[in-house]
């Protein structure tokens, strides 16, 4: 079991979810964030005052994954979410030492699974 | 067209001039009003581009109007298009205007407002897509060559009004010229790249709802200053001006509950557009429960459109035609049957024994939309010669406020770092391209 974090533009947010649901990836969580990543600052002006936005919005998506859908679930994400500029996010792969449905009590393999499968 | 009755003054009336200085004022709050409304009906991210399409209006128009526009429009000239008598102002002083008792230079100012929401209206059709620098282009040469034309013709002693064509308040050149200029705005420019793909919803009907009462207000001074006077058609176009919208509002929430069971607050804000929509040609032509019959049928077929154009391939983004055009085109076509001599002192329609009023309504209502589709494309097609018309779709995606204005309508502050104050400007401060 893996956790698959993906940071992305919160433009290709809509892209990532269609991508998800194609390669049959359900069950996840979204969260807009704020982040740094190395790209260009973004200038703004109100009035007087001229700033440097250092923080650029994403979307962080959180999918608890069973090993066989570790790779599908990265390829859908990195595919979907690309753009070839800078800022286009990561994707961090992370263990998982348990998982549980609260509904059922269900743990692991059984969590993960969706219900209807 | 009000020309006879006011009896030819060689003078100024104070009254008069008193209520058009205000109407004038009422004209233009519509304009950011309009602003208001649309930035409710896209999303967070193109809020004040969106909104600046109308203020850009109040700039750009104005100027173009001033300079040529109005003469073009008001200027005796031909049958087709003013001279340029009034160009740059020449002549247009303290002295009446021809067939009313305010000052030509009330009267010029009063109609310039009339002119910056039309265009501004426009827009409608392509916000979250259109660049900003050419919209402004746009705007300017559509002032000239499609509005001032099509005011010409119904107002500036042009061939419809010469034929008997009544316009009251703009059914020609405001309502039915607007979204028919929408309409071939939106297939020159293109849909929204993910139109039709994703839900692309208003992001704050808070807003819309305020823009719309506030055209409503405004609508006050639009129609009920068209009579240019306190005299009665001017006080007939007030009060119509608050019938007509109510009961399109009425038939709107009907017609809301029989299709999804709830009165959407959206779909009131357009109600409100709408009702006025449809009484501003006839306003003051049209007997007071004839209004109140033009507010129900107004809703009809305007409805029906904004129902199904979503599922078309037309991104017409917020429904111009089917608010202005089609709701123009039912108030123009109303008057042919619903005018009333004993109501207006000018003509009779159908239904009171003049069947030629109703053919000059019927040609306007052809001749009127064409017109401005066709010269809304062609300007369109010559600025894209020049310019890009529309942002790339990264661009797009990111919003068109940071894009083209660098500004945001929420910003939070955070991870906003003060780069200089003036006179201290960082050379390294590249304007990045996000």
């Amino acid at each position: 079991m893996k956790l698959v974090i993906g940071i992305v533009r919160p433009e290709k947010a809509n892209d990532v979810l269609e991508a998800l649901y194609q390669a049959d990836v359900r069950g996840l969580s979204i969260s807009r964030v704020q982040g740094h990543g190395g790209e260009l600052d973004r200038v703004e002006t109100y009035r007087g005052t001229t700033v440097k936005m250092e923080l650029s919005e994403k979307v962080r998506f959180e999918i608890a994954v069973s090993d066989p859908f570790v790779e599908p679930t990265v390829d859908a994400l990195r595919n979907a979410a690309q753009t070839g500029e800078v800022g286009d996010g990561k994707i961090f792969v992370v263990p998982l030492e348990r998982a549980v449905r609260i509904r059922t009590g269900e743990v692991d393999h059984g969590a993960l699974t969706p219900v209807g499968e | 067209m009000i020309a006879a009755q006011i009896a030819l003054a060689d003078r100024v009336s104070a009254g008069d001039t008193a209520w058009m200085l205000v109407a004038t004022a009422l004209v233009l709050m519509m304009t950011p009003a309009l602003g208001l409304f649309y930035a409710g009906l896209v999303r967070a991210k193109n809020t004040l581009n969106t909104f600046m399409m109308s203020i850009g209006a109040l700039g750009v128009v104005t100027v173009a109007w001033a300079l040529i526009g109005y003469s073009l429009a008001f200027d005796s000239g031909n049958g087709f298009i003013g001279g340029l008598k009034f160009a740059l102002l020449r002549g247009v002083t303290f002295s009446p205007r021809h067939g009313t008792a305010i000052p030509h230079l009330l009267f010029m100012a009063f109609e310039a407002a009339f002119c910056i929401i039309t265009a501004a209206l426009v827009s409608g059709a392509v916000v979250e897509r259109m660049r900003y620098g050419a919209f402004l282009v746009f705007m300017v040469l559509w002032s000239v060559l499609v509005y001032a034309v099509l005011a010409h013709w119904v107002w500036g002693g042009g061939w419809l009004q010469r034929g008997g064509t009544l316009d009251f308040a703009g059914g020609v050149p405001v309502e039915m010229c607007s979204g028919f200029s929408a309409f071939a705005a939106a297939i020159a420019v293109g849909a929204r790249k993910d139109y039709g793909r994703q839900a692309l919803l208003p992001h704050n009907a808070v807003y819309a709802l305020l823009g719309a009462g506030l055209l409503w207000f405004g609508w006050f001074g639009f129609n009920g200053g068209s009579g240019y006077s306190i005299g009665h058609p001017g006080v007939l176009a007030f009060v119509n001006t608050l019938l007509t919208p109510a009961c399109t509002l009425v038939v709107w929430f009907v017609l809301d509950l029989l299709r999804g069971g709830r009165v959407t607050a959206i779909g009131a804000a357009t109600a409100i557009i709408v009702g006025c929509v449809g009484i501003t040609p006839a306003a003051g032509y049209i007997s007071p429960m004839s209004a109140m019959l033009l507010g129900v049928l107004a809703a009809l077929p305007s409805y029906a459109f904004i129902v199904w154009r979503p599922k078309t391939r037309l991104d017409e983004t917020l429904d111009v035609l089917a608010a202005h055009g089609l709701a123009g085109l039912t108030g123009i076509l109303f008057i042919g049957f619903f005018a009333q001599l004993s109501w207006n002192g000018v003509s009779n329609g159908l239904l009171y024994g003049h069947l030629a009023q109703l053919g000059w309504q019927a040609l306007a209502a052809l001749c009127g939309p064409a017109y401005a589709f066709t010269g809304t494309y062609v300007i369109l097609r010559v600025i894209a010669l020049v310019m890009p018309l529309r942002v790339s779709a990264r661009q797009e995606a990111l919003g068109m406020d940071v894009i083209e204005h660098g500004e945001e309508a929420y910003t939070s502050g955070e991870g906003a770092i003060l780069v200089v104050t003036e006179g201290a400007r960082e050379p390294g401060v590249a304007v990045a391209q996000p």
